[in-house]
């Protein structure tokens, strides 16, 4: 008898079952890769140690550190001490306890090291069909080549470093149709806000997410990745992407990719991951792809996000929503273009690869940033970096005023010092516009790195396509 | 590892109303250069809490002296959104909530909770908005019979799974499950 017709994430899912859920239990669900970084382990070491347990899988286990880590080179690289002693003392814990239970480390001048979200796709590690996990939220990331991944707390980073297994109800599926051309100057992150502004920011939740359509056949590996790593801000833990002959090209040759004969069975059982013909979806959404314009948001979380064209909505006896207008500085009705902007920054695991950076370059080309503003591009990783440099796009940056430098989360979550000040507004790259999120009292406007460079240009919100 | 068990609680109740409370208000990010789980509950909320001088604002709902002892947190929808990170529940226990009531919680907050003796609470529109209008009201959580009994008595039932009931009530620590598995473990990975 033929199987059911499955879901990418239900063949995913079933092959990595130890035990299935009941009534009275949870999954045991094995995990293939575990990332960790500074910040979320040292708490999850620590049980280890108390409990006299070792790392089950360490060749299953790669660390980095990006997240408190400083950008700039003389912080990262010698010559100046790490300006802030809680990360100095970090990245020590995490360099100790990586040489304590045999984890292999990108540690902070490696030049592989980088956004975990980033190298680990960089790499070839991150592989269609993979269970992939972090204790950070964006993990959904890799769901980009059709992996499984998702974002766990510290306690479960621990449960991971022990038995290399969660515990886990199975989420149900949400597939997210789009179809139709994207216009020139929209990119992959004007359509991941107006998804998000769609479902809004719980629409995911309980949800995994599988994005599908020609839409999302057409995007390159760099633009799904920006797509998936925001599924969290629609409330799901993971969002996928049927692997393809895109995703193969992507990862072939890549270090930690498999080679030779090992290359050839992976592709035959990847090409069976794609979602059945007849397979069903809990939910299904459609979009049209040819509707989507540059989209920025106006507010404190993903979902209150418009088209750079647009007003600020009303929503009368809304008190949550009312409280972040006034922490913005905004009003309903008023237009958000040429709102003047104190800072752009340019980086974080959304959209701080090669790709991000040259979009945003093309249009600095020849030109400046606006006088009085700040421009901080913030490389994804050390390779995309030495990338970028070998294009000269740290020149097209730093020619136009920017400030080019080490990778990291950065500005992105200021736990590392690169902070927006209170009360400035900051047109960003990156994902999260939450209250404080890039400094105390920052106000955050989330865009595309295209929208970006040309809000640096004006010092103003402003459509890529009046300066393309 | 055993955690501490839960089973009744009654405690006057603190709200946050607002939908779409994250992660990053809870605590914010410049706190997490910790190594460590404890003292946590000073910076909750912080950028809320506390005027940029580090004086406490009157007009924040914990520094009010109603809130004080108070060990439920009865939050608008979506509460704990955004980032995964555990320092959120740890600041709220280690400030010395138990429990949050809210019509949703965010996947990965929920998870969080439930491994650090913090139980989540999910209930209906209408028994969310009542709790929202009657801030301080005395409330009894019962983790056996899965009921959340508001003032005059009415017992307003509340889904938990099985598991999670059995590890609350019995303090089970999950990373003890796990390790029980270790044939079933070995096996997957010698078929995989």
């Amino acid at each position: 008898m033929a199987s059911a017709p499955q879901t990418l994430f239900d063949k995913v899912w079933r092959a990595h079952e130890v035990s299935a859920e009941s009534a009275d239990s949870p999954a045991v669900l094995y995990i293939d890769l575990h990332l960790i970084h500074e910040v979320t382990s040292p708490q999850a070491f620590a049980v280890l140690r108390e409990r006299g347990l070792s790392v089950r899988r360490p060749e299953r286990t790669l660390a980095t550190m990006d997240h408190s880590t400083p950008t700039l080179t003389a912080q990262v690289f010698g010559g100046a001490p790490i300006a802030l002693e809680a990360a100095r003392r970090q990245v020590r814990e995490l360099e100790a306890n990586c040489a304590e239970f045999g984890v292999e480390l990108l540690g902070l001048t490696h030049s592989e090291r980088g956004i975990v979200h980033i190298i680990g796709p960089e790499l070839g590690l991150t592989q269609p069909g993979k269970t992939i996990v972090c204790g950070d939220s964006h993990t959904s990331t890799h769901g980009a080549v059709g992996a499984l991944a998702f974002g766990i707390g510290t306690t479960e980073v621990g449960h991971v470093l022990a038995t290399q297994c969660l515990l886990q109800r199975k989420p149900r599926t949400l597939a997210v149709n789009v179809s139709g051309e994207l216009r020139a100057g929209v990119t992959a992150k004007d359509l991941i806000l107006t998804i998000i502004g769609r479902l809004g920011v719980s629409g995911g939740t309980g949800h995994v997410i599988e994005y599908r359509g020609d839409t999302i056949r057409a995007l390159d590996m760099d633009e799904r990745m920006t797509v998936c790593n925001m599924s969290i801000e629609a409330g799901a833990r993971a969002g996928m992407i049927a692997p393809d002959e895109t995703t193969y090209r992507y990862l072939e040759g890549r270090p930690r990719a498999p080679r030779g004969e090992a290359w050839e069975r992976a592709l035959e059982a990847w090409r069976a991951l794609p979602t059945d013909a007849l397979a069903r979806f809990d939910r299904e959404v459609e979009l049209d792809a040819a509707a989507v314009e540059p989209m920025i948001t106006y507010g404190t979380n993903p979902g209150m996000v418009i088209p750079i064209g647009g007003a600020i909505p009303q929503r009368c006896g809304d008190a949550a929503f009312s409280q972040a207008l006034a922490y913005m500085g905004l009003a309903p009705g008023e237009p958000i273009r040429d709102r003047p902007v104190n800072v752009v920054f340019l980086g974080s695991c959304t959209n701080a690869r090669l790709s991000d950076l040259r979009s945003a370059a093309r249009l600095l080309q020849g030109r400046r940033i606006a006088p009085g503003l700040r421009m901080l591009v913030v490389p994804g990783s050390q390779q995309v970096k030495r990338q970028a440099e070998a294009e000269g796009l740290d020149r097209v940056f730093l020619e136009a005023g920017a400030e080019w430098r080490e990778s990291g989360c950065s500005m992105c979550l200021g736990m590392n010092g690169d902070v927006v000040g209170r009360g400035e507004y900051a047109v960003s790259t990156s994902n999260r516009n939450f209250e404080g999120r890039q400094g105390s009292g920052a106000r955050t406007l989330l865009a595309s790195p295209l929208t970006a460079a040309a809000c640096a240009v004006r010092g103003r919100v402003t459509d890529p396509r009046e300066l393309m | 590892m055993p955690i501490e068990r839960f089973t009744i609680l009654t405690s006057r109740t603190v709200v946050l109303p607002g939908a779409n409370i994250d992660t990053d208000q809870i605590i914010p990010a410049r706190f997490l250069t910790t190594t460590t789980r404890a003292g946590l509950g000073e910076h909750l909320f912080a950028d809320w809490r506390y005027l940029p001088d580090g004086t406490p604002r009157s007009d924040f709902v914990l520094n009010r002296p109603e809130a004080h002892g108070c060990r439920i947190l009865v939050a608008g929808g979506n509460f704990g959104c955004g980032s995964s990170r555990e320092h959120a529940p740890w600041a709220l226990a280690d400030y010395g909530f138990r429990a949050v009531i809210s019509t949703e919680l965010a996947d990965i907050f929920r998870s969080n909770c439930l491994k650090n003796g913090l139980l989540p609470v999910i209930v209906d529109e209408p028994t969310s908005a009542w709790l929202i209008e009657h801030p301080g009201a005395q409330v009894t959580l019962d983790v056996l019979a899965g009921t959340l009994t508001l003032p005059r008595g009415a017992a307003v039932p509340f889904a938990l799974e099985a598991f999670a009931r059995h590890c609350l009530l019995r303090g089970l620590d999950e990373l003890d499950y796990l390790l029980e598995r270790r044939n079933e473990i070995e096996a997957f990975e010698r078929r995989a």
